[in-house]
């Protein structure tokens, strides 16, 4: 007898509404990012893990919810993401989730996927490329008490119970991971495809959840959200200065030569 | 807050071999217990490693807690996490230091979401206040951004970035104590290492020379010359992100933000103009020189040396007096 599963695949996937580095501008003399100066986008590294849902869902079927925790601002972010794929879309947003560390935004992440109640497999980027960290995909694993597998450059199989990845942990380790779980993806898994115009208009008509600290006040411990649950504190912060470099251009016929003596001078060659 | 003392280090073990990291952030832990006037800990996981946990002590460690048992020999997130977590209510240290490999910065994490505690990543540098707290010094915004972060909780956690602390030196005189800890072990942890992949990969963060490539190549067999030019300089080929997204290098050679954080002694950079994520994969190089045929590209801002001009002309010459030099040929 074979038993078809009525029940839906949960795939969700965690995005962070980032700013374009390419087009991003520092405050030298504030030390901070002039956060104006970009629009916010889909974190590069979560277009990956948005397509690796897509992928899974073709074969699998489902529904992809996709989460981020942000400022009203980031609305567009989240149409993007239904226009790329997701079914549904919670912008997690209220001042009182706003300056969370790692710790309180994993903790805030992890408690709206527990009130979303079903979840199979819960997919996010590497890192991003404002804070750098690549610490709260497995934080949000630890909360929900999920294994996870981090740095998937590959997907080889999926089935509702488990999945067979390839992670690089600087070597690469075919892994089995049993769902539920979670899997954070590097930019290798796959290529993003770009949305058509007929997913663009769909998803300029998609509705856009917002969930304030109130909805998950029943799942959660409300002190553990924004800057009052977050341990970690920004004491100083500056625009990198370049380290004070040579700067020596060499032009003409013997710029290979002089190029050769610098280099003896250096002691790399000998 | 006060009954959190001394510094823990996690000690990486890969095919019972201890990461050089282990070594430098022991190092670094030395510094800090010196002034702190503490201890300095280290934890090992690992299937017969009671010799090799005495390298710990050496290279600075007073009190080396072993976790040795064969399920323990392969990374294993969930058993490496509970077992770290036990320890640290045990003993309960005021900073515990992991190296940020990939297994450091996906264990880190669970261990600080276990313990609520604060975790800083890819740490640059580690000082202490005038109170003696600790200040961890970051990059953010793919490298643009440096930020010093201090933690309220304890312990004070932190991974810090290969290659950005010197180990001390191997001291045979050392003394310290081993202490095997009883393990617990949870049986089905969901996560399996089917096998390791059986492809040779390049170590390029090891790497002392470093000849990279970027979009100024014009096709894959050109790589060639930059082999060429690696060999004669003893160093390794590495490459700009869109040379690997084209497929004509693997990825263990990409340098930048989302592939490796690389400081060797030397940084030759061919026909790369220098975007924003590649510099963040190599800023730190001790030397960097950059050959490209567009002046105004951003790299030569970050080089000590610059051939502005074609690298089909310049490296084919490079390597002739190289070789030649090699041959005791005078240029």
């Amino acid at each position: 007898m074979v038993v078809i599963s009525l029940e839906n695949f949960h795939l969700v996937v965690l995005i962070k509404p980032s700013p374009d580095i390419e087009k991003v501008r520092f405050d030298t003399v504030r030390g901070v990012v002039d956060r104006s100066s970009a629009p916010l986008e889909i974190n590069p590294f979560d277009l990956n893990a948005l397509e690796a849902a897509v992928q899974i869902k073709e074969k699998l079927g489902g529904e992809i919810t996709a989460i981020s925790m942000a400022p009203p601002k980031a609305e567009p972010v989240l149409r993007d993401a239904i226009a790329r794929g997701a079914d549904r879309a919670i912008l997690l947003t209220d001042k009182r989730f706003a300056g969370a560390d790692t710790l309180a935004t994993s903790y805030t992440l992890a408690s709206a996927i527990k009130k979303l109640g079903k979840f199979d497999l819960i997919i996010c980027g590497e890192k991003t490329v404002d804070g750098d960290t690549a610490q709260v995909g497995p934080e949000v694993a630890e909360h929900l008490g999920i294994p996870h597998v981090a740095y998937v450059s590959r997907i080889e199989e999926v089935s509702r119970e488990r999945l067979l990845v390839v992670s690089d942990m600087g070597v690469p380790y075919l892994v089995e991971l049993r769902l539920p779980g979670l899997i954070t993806v590097t930019k290798d898994v796959n290529k993003p495809r770009l949305p058509t115009l007929r997913d663009k208009l769909r998803a300029r008509k998609a509705k856009i959840e917002v969930w304030t600290v109130d909805d998950l006040a029943d799942v959660a411990d409300v002190n553990r959200f924004g800057f009052s649950g977050s341990p970690t504190r920004v004491v100083k912060a500056f625009v990198l200065t370049e380290k004070k470099r040579k700067g020596v251009i060499f032009k003409g016929e013997d710029a290979v030569d002089r190029l050769i003596e610098v280099l003896e001078k250096e002691g790399i060659l000998r | 807050m006060s009954e959190y003392k001394g510094i823990l280090v996690f000690a990486e073990q890969r095919n019972g071999d201890i990461h050089p990291i282990s070594f430098e952030l022991l190092g670094k832990a030395r510094e800090i217990a010196d002034k702190k006037k503490c201890e300095v800990y280290s934890v090992l996981f690992g299937y017969k490693m009671r010799e090799k946990a005495k390298e710990l002590i050496y290279f600075g460690a007073d009190k080396v807690f072993l976790y040795d048992h064969p399920l323990l020999k392969e990374f294993d997130v969930i058993n490496y996490k509970q077992n770290v977590v036990n320890l640290i209510r045990e003993e309960k240290p005021e900073i515990v230091l992991i190296g940020a490999t990939p297994l450091g910065r996906s264990l880190a994490p669970r261990i600080a979401a276990a313990l609520k505690t604060g975790l800083t990543a890819d740490c640059i540098d580690l000082q202490l206040d005038e109170d003696g707290e600790l200040i961890q010094v970051r990059p953010a915004f793919t490298g643009n951004l440096i930020a010093h972060i201090k933690t309220s909780t304890r312990p004070v956690m932190t991974t810090v970035r290969y290659k950005v602390f010197k180990a001390r030196e191997r001291d045979l005189t050392r003394k310290g104590d081993i202490v095997e800890k009883e393990v617990e072990i949870v049986e089905d942890v969901g996560v399996r290492v089917v096998r390791k992949e059986p492809v040779e990969v390049v170590n390029i963060s090891d790497a002392e020379i470093i000849v990279s490539g970027g979009r100024g190549l014009k096709k894959l067999e050109d790589l060639k010359i930059l082999e060429e030019l690696a060999n004669l300089l003893g160093g390794v080929v590495g490459a700009s992100r869109p040379l690997v997204d084209e497929g004509w290098i693997s990825k263990d050679h990409q340098v930048g933000f989302s592939g490796n954080i690389v400081r060797p002694k030397l940084y030759l950079a061919c026909g790369i103009s220098g975007s924003p994520q590649h510099l963040a994969g190599m800023r730190d190089s001790e030397i960097i020189v950059a050959i490209n045929i567009d002046p105004s590209a951003p790299i030569f801002n970050v080089a000590d040396y610059g051939i502005v001009g074609d690298l089909y002309e310049i490296i084919p010459k490079l390597i002739e007096k190289l070789k030649d030099r090699k041959r005791g040929v005078k240029g």
